[in-house]
């Protein structure tokens, strides 16, 4: 085990790169579908399978989303983008090569800022984002002197996101993907599921003394098909590498695969190190140019972003910090609060009821919010009730947000009379409740004449109990203090 | 320029190529000539000329997002040397 004295000894340098698939209805080059999960080798296409004489044609669509992930990350777009081939021989590569962007990728530099532990705002720097094709999969099974190969994924399209080495630790690589999946889910470009595959992530690690100017040696790590284990994998690659460094080791640069079930990295080195992608220009595609004017038109169609609605909760909605960003986590969450907003102008309860009631109920269910079975202008109905005294609040988080969730057909008001829900803040149904619990209790209102005003709870929690919770608080509050106090 | 065995040797892994150890000396001399041949275009002054990646001057030969029907699994299978009814078979690739 690695203590943390040496640990602190060193700095840890990681990049990463991730891919995104894009949410496109055809692929990157042909017009074979993209589907998850249909029966193996049905979405192809001569194009895809890599037959002799047929030609790639670029998806429009997919350089589009490329586009949005580069504007949303302030990256510079290209305007002058050719493809190249990257050559290597793997059986779920039909071509033998992959269609992807070296020297021109579509976005250059930019940054996608993250939260740090201390609260503050890191900017992690992307270095590029380019457009590629994904391959096909491959199944060694157990037992079975084949390997079985699946081409409905081959040439589904990807955008690849590489980071500048300048993430420090596992919680910020982890904190670095989940911004980016957000990300890719407000610009509705990508599913954003790491355990589907549909966003995927490799790091690449090196340690180095603090204060030294000469980086280590770097290794790749792949195959980590969640957020925890991305973290698991850089924490233990971390610290096999210290640990190394410490013994008198050399780190050799390599890729290393990781082992969820051992929670350990291994080495895979073999002959497909030697690899060298040999790229050229892709001969069978004409150069992509960005005019200003498409560019334009996909900045005007862009999405809102995080940060954006962030923005305008606390500046227009008035809510605090914390609210915003609680609400802005996801992205079905945020719209639905917007649609909210426009239908009522009680800002405040309207995040309140989102991070309650609404919340609480799609946890308990772990729905997504798009099933929820409220619209957005049944909370406002609710909010209304509450603000104009026909409900309190508890009565409607408690009693009516449910019964109306079970029946959401229904209008609130109408299950709230049919329930017999309904505030009373007439004087005349009140007061008898008032002296009734006076009557009752003699001797507590001779105390509380004495000075004990602490008991005016107690008096207040009989009346509502007596009327059932009905019974408006701030009316009641004011009848009993006057009869206590005649 | 000149190709040693050892270029030869990686330039066959590349390919996934096998050859007869007795014909390596042809084959260094055949493609140090291609080579030789191909550095000639060294001569030209390129200076100020972007590179030509593409035969045609078009440019933004684009297609909108839509799925077309596939080709038939069948068909697709068809030419396949090893096959099942689901997948391509190749020969096992991890051990």
């Amino acid at each position: 085990m690695l203590n943390q004295e040496i640990r602190d000894k060193y700095k840890v340098v990681i990049g990463l790169e991730v891919h995104a698939q894009l949410l496109t209805q055809s692929k990157m080059y042909a017009s074979d579908p993209v589907e998850y999960g249909n029966l193996p080798n049905t979405n192809i296409s001569v194009i895809t399978l890599g037959h002799p004489g047929t030609l790639p044609v670029v998806n429009k669509r997919a350089v589009e989303y490329a586009m949005r992930m580069g504007i949303a990350c302030r990256s510079e777009i290209t305007r002058y983008n050719i493809f190249d081939r990257k050559n290597y021989f793997y059986p779920d590569l039909p071509k033998g090569y992959q269609v992807t962007q070296d020297k021109t990728p579509i976005c250059r530099g930019g940054f996608i800022a993250i939260k740090t532990k201390e609260g503050g705002e890191k900017q992690v720097s992307l270095t590029r984002i380019h457009m590629e094709e994904d391959s096909g999969k491959s199944m060694h099974l157990e037992g079975d002197v084949d390997t079985l190969v699946d081409f409905n994924r081959a040439g589904t399209p990807l955008i690849e996101i590489v980071t500048e080495p300048v993430v420090e630790s596992s919680e910020e690589a982890y904190v670095f993907l989940q911004e980016i999946r957000r990300l890719v889910r407000y610009l509705d470009i990508c599913d954003g599921n790491m355990e589907e595959g549909s966003l995927r992530c490799d790091a690449n690690i090196s340690v180095m003394l603090a204060g030294s100017e000469v980086y280590g040696k770097k290794v790749e790590v792949k195959n980590m098909n969640s957020f925890r284990n991305v973290q698991r994998a850089i924490e233990y690659e971390i610290e096999r590498q210290i640990l190394a460094v410490e013994a008198g080791e050399k780190i050799s640069s390599e890729t290393r695969t990781f082992d969820a079930t051992t929670g350990t990295t291994i080495s895979m080195r073999t002959k497909e190190e030697l690899n060298d992608y040999r790229y050229f220009p892709e001969p069978d595609l004409s150069p992509l140019v960005i005019s200003d004017e498409w560019l334009n038109s996909v900045k005007e169609q862009m999405p809102s972003l995080p940060w954006e609605l962030l923005h305008k909760f606390v500046n227009e909605y008035g809510l605090s910090e914390y609210d915003a960003q609680v609400l802005t986590d996801s992205k079905n969450i945020a719209l639905y609060f917007e649609e909210l907003c426009s239908q009522t102008r009680n800002y405040k309860a309207a995040a309140n009821w989102m991070m309650g009631p609404v919340k609480g109920y799609l946890n308990e269910l772990t729905l997504d919010i798009t099933n929820f079975p409220l619209k957005p202008a049944q909370v406002a109905e609710l909010i209304e009730l509450v603000d104009s005294n026909k409900v309190s609040f508890s009565v409607a988080s408690q009693k009516l947000y449910p019964l109306l969730l079970q029946q959401p057909q229904q209008k609130a008001i109408a299950i709230a009379e049919a329930e017999n829900l309904l505030q009373e803040s007439n004087e005349d149904t009140i007061l008898p409740i008032i002296e009734d619990v006076i009557a009752a209790w003699p001797e507590k209102v001779e105390e509380y004449r004495g000075g004990k005003k602490g008991l005016l709870g107690l008096f207040m929690g009989e009346v509502m109990k007596k009327s059932q919770g009905k019974a408006d608080p701030k009316k009641t509050n004011q009848l009993l203090r006057e009869a206590l106090e005649k | 320029m000149k190709i040693d065995k050892a270029t030869l040797q990686k330039i066959a892994h590349l390919a996934r190529l096998d050859f007869e150890e007795a014909g390596a000396d042809k084959m260094v001399a055949d493609m140090t000539e291609i080579l030789d041949w191909v550095e000639k275009l060294n001569e030209l002054d390129t200076d100020g000329v972007e590179p030509l990646t593409n035969m045609s001057a078009e440019q933004n030969v684009l297609r909108e997002d839509e799925a077309k029907e596939p080709l038939s699994h069948e068909r697709g299978l068809l030419n396949a040397p090893k096959k099942d009814s689901d997948y391509f078979r190749v020969p096992k690739v991890m051990e």
